[in-house]
């Protein structure tokens, strides 16, 4: 609150909403953050009173096309040639509803997304007239709608349904034969359109062309039959074409991914990151029956606004994959968990100081890492992770395609230059130096510590696919992927993040931190926590960034802390 | 509380009376030239009363009887089902399951978006509750009159697509008959919608 207190004050304007006397700032920034005048639709927010919309998006420049928005609002007078404005008898000022020109019965509606409030401004957000107004746009958007809720994909979460049931009226008026536009057209290799099902309210058209910045669609033909379509010939084909769907208001952009899999209303919604790169991007995870179907992003506008990009979402199917390790290998006598740990840990107990090097993967969480650091120390061990470098676009995409990159380094599993001592690792093992080597998540045959070498060691490899290196391990630990466990990631620009579980994990495999925290345990004897809540608490009271920051498992909320890096 | 047994007289004791009285009803049966309500239906030529011969023939049941749910068809014998999970999601006791047909998923003729790739009742879960046909937006599942549903294990009575289709049938009671030249042609499912989209000018 204190910081909030040494801002500048806003300027405030006090506008009536059904009735209600309402203190709104008068600025209110807009998508690309530049402040610009409140509007009406912004003033009921605050006021909490939701005012229908389609084309309108937060995020996206105002079109003001789709009509939804429409209120009924009454505007104070001009000042008279006096200087002053028109009063009541009773001293109050007065304010004139809005009407047609030539019409004065007839109320007239503004487009609350494009209309900016001034004081004394009255809205009447929920009078007949406004509700009029209302149904009367749905009646409009609907008479071409083909009415196939029960196939389309978008129902259940179709702004077209909730309004009509909220707004709409129960029958429709219309005699006349309903235009027949194309159906399930291949806008592009992720994207399927059907034109009949489009309230044309360009979201789609905007975000391309402002958000992605790829001027891909457009609306073509005339009247009834206009469409949404690329240039004839062209496919929609940047990396964020799917953010069309998810801010599509109907079911007219569907995702192929998606398309005809399951019912949005079965999915069970787990808040999680994308792990594609290192920003870490916010999503929620749609799951049946321990079968995940869908990343939709979520918002977080310290990280991705409300946007991911394609590469991402669709980065899930390794999740849900057959091959999946799901059986616990040891040697002889070893094939329970608490076998294999005793094993290991004995195992570990033993060795020499320096004997040991341990590469982890920088798609760990922060815990694992931790955990794995305090192992290293303990064994004195060489530490190092694998490098994974792509192309950044302008919007999201990072160039580091390690999603925990920030938090390897922060633990101290890695350096600055992520993967450089892997060879010298390899030249230490083919020396006879390093007798046991800890794998996590990696396949280490393909960073230049080949077959042969891993022949020479022992070899205690965590992965959840199968790889070279899992298939010469000597202990071989299921383990799970970020759906189906819980931890913290830090993205490249220093934010923690954290997620959730969403599936259970398959066969023997268990979250890493559990295996990782036994081990510890049993090796170091660190004994201070039972749960993820008191591992994250641990690690922040040692990470330096992480205690200077303060961190805490329930003070990173959905969203996240910035860490100083 | 002990309860007094009724004291039986000396005729009543011999049996002999009780037996008669018993015999005769049974002869009064045997006897009688009245038509068994139980075939009054069936006008079969059955003038005695009979027992039935279940269950080779079954008891008739009243309108409005909610028996098993069978997936139903168009009478040109179109999928009316669009996997739209509905009866799914209402199904209290769990009894059915849809498999999606996903992107590109088959249909059974032109012009069809989309069809369930596989459907199971399973008719041990079924409470024939009604709801899954109270729910259903396309009319494609009804409660049929079949009751007694047995099978030799638990896998044959889930019914999957094929089965439930073929029970179903061709369904009378929907309301979206397409009626040509006055002549009612039964449900044709998407018929009309195809029609009118074929008939409409274009301006492109």
């Amino acid at each position: 609150m204190a910081a909030k207190d040494s801002k500048p004050a806003v300027e405030t304007v006090t506008v009536k909403v059904d009735g209600r006397p309402v203190e709104v700032p008068r600025m209110t920034p807009n998508w690309e953050g530049k402040p610009e005048p409140t509007t009406v639709l912004q003033a009921c927010k605050q006021a909490g009173i939701e005012i229908p919309h389609y084309c309108y998006h937060p995020k996206l420049p105002v079109s003001g096309n789709c009509r939804m928005c429409l209120v009924h609002v009454a505007m104070p007078g001009r000042p008279g040639p006096d200087g002053k404005p028109p009063m009541n008898e009773d001293g109050t000022p007065k304010v004139f509803p809005m009407q047609l020109p030539y019409e004065p019965q007839t109320p007239r509606g503004v487009i609350g997304c494009a209309t900016g409030i001034i004081p004394g401004m009255e809205i009447y957000a929920s009078s007949p007239e406004t509700k009029e107004m209302r149904e009367a746009v749905m009646e409009s958007l609907l008479i071409n709608h083909p009415l196939d809720c029960p196939i389309c994909d978008q129902a259940g979460e179709c702004k077209l349904q909730e309004y009509s049931y909220d707004h709409g009226q129960p029958e429709s008026q219309f005699q006349e034969f309903k235009v027949h536009k194309p159906k399930a057209i291949d806008l592009g290799p992720r994207i399927t359109l059907d034109a009949e099902r489009c309230v044309l309210c360009t979201r789609c058209i905007r975000f391309t062309k402002d958000i992605a910045g790829d001027d891909a669609l457009g609306i073509v033909n005339r009247g009834s039959y206009n469409e949404i379509s690329t240039y004839p010939g062209e496919a929609f084909d940047n990396n964020y074409t799917l953010n069309t769907v998810d801010i599509c208001p109907v079911g007219a952009l569907t995702s192929n991914d998606f398309r005809f899999q399951m019912r949005v209303w079965f999915l069970k919604e787990t808040k999680s990151l994308c792990t594609g790169c290192g920003t870490g991007c916010n999503t929620t995870i749609g799951s049946r029956e321990n079968k995940m179907y869908r990343y939709e992003p979520r918002q977080n506008d310290a990280v991705n606004s409300d946007w991911m990009c394609d590469s991402g979402r669709l980065d899930y199917k390794w999740i849900g994959r057959e091959d999946r390790l799901a059986k616990l290998k040891g040697p002889k006598g070893v094939s329970t968990w608490p076998s294999a740990l005793k094993a290991i840990s004995d195992h570990l107990a033993g060795v020499e100081k320096g004997t040991v090097a341990i590469v982890a993967s920088a798609r760990q969480t922060n815990e694992e890492l931790f955990l794995l650091s305090r192992l290293a120390k303990h064994l004195g061990a060489t530490t190092d992770s694998v490098a994974r470098k792509g192309k950044a676009d302008h919007l999201l995409l990072a160039e580091d395609r390690n999603c925990n990159t920030t938090g390897a380094q922060l633990a101290g599993i890695t350096t600055k230059r992520v993967g450089s001592k892997l060879s010298s690792i390899a030249k230490e093992i083919s020396a006879g130096k390093v007798k046991t080597l800890i794998v996590f998540g990696e396949d280490v045959t393909k960073h230049g510590i080949d077959a042969k070498l891993l022949k020479k060691v022992t070899l205690i490899v965590s992965d959840i696919l199968p790889s070279a290196t899992t298939k010469a391990a000597d202990y071989l630990l299921p383990g799970c992927a970020h759906a189906e466990k819980r931890g913290t990631f830090t993205n490249v620009k220093g934010r923690v993040q954290k997620f959730m579980k969403a599936l259970e994990p398959p066969g023997d495999a268990l979250p890493e931190w559990e295996v990782l925290h036994e081990l510890v345990h049993n090796v170091t004897g660190l004994d201070e926590f039972r749960s993820i809540e008191g591992l994250f608490n641990c690690m922040a009271g040692e990470v330096k960034a992480f205690k200077d920051a303060e961190l805490t498992w329930a003070g990173l909320g959905d969203l996240g802390a910035n860490v100083k890096l | 509380m002990k309860v007094e047994r009724a004291k039986l007289s000396w005729l009543e004791r011999l049996y002999i009376p009780s037996i008669l009285n018993g015999f005769k009803v049974t002869m009064r049966h045997f006897f009688s030239w009245k038509r068994s309500g139980v075939y009054a239906d069936k006008q079969s030529d059955y003038s005695a009363k009979t027992t039935m011969q279940y269950p080779e023939e079954k008891w008739p049941v009243p309108t409005g009887y909610r028996g098993a749910p069978y997936l139903v068809k168009d009478v040109d014998d179109n999928t009316k089902c669009v996997s739209c999970q509905l009866c799914e999601f209402v199904c209290p006791p769990k009894a059915i399951r849809i498999t999606p047909p996903g992107q590109g998923g088959e249909v059974d003729r032109e012009g069809a978006e989309k069809m369930p790739k596989e459907f199971e009742i399973n008719m041990l879960r079924c409470i024939y509750c009604g709801f899954c046909q109270e729910v259903c937006p396309e009319e494609a599942i009804f409660l049929l009159k079949d009751y007694a549903i047995t099978g030799e294990n638990r896998e044959e009575l889930i019914y999957d697509k094929e089965k439930l289709l073929s029970l179903g049938g061709a369904d009378e009671r929907a309301y979206d008959h397409h009626v040509q030249d006055g002549v009612d042609e039964g449900i044709k499912k998407w018929e009309k919608k195809t029609q009118d989209a074929q008939n409409q000018p274009t301006f492109h």
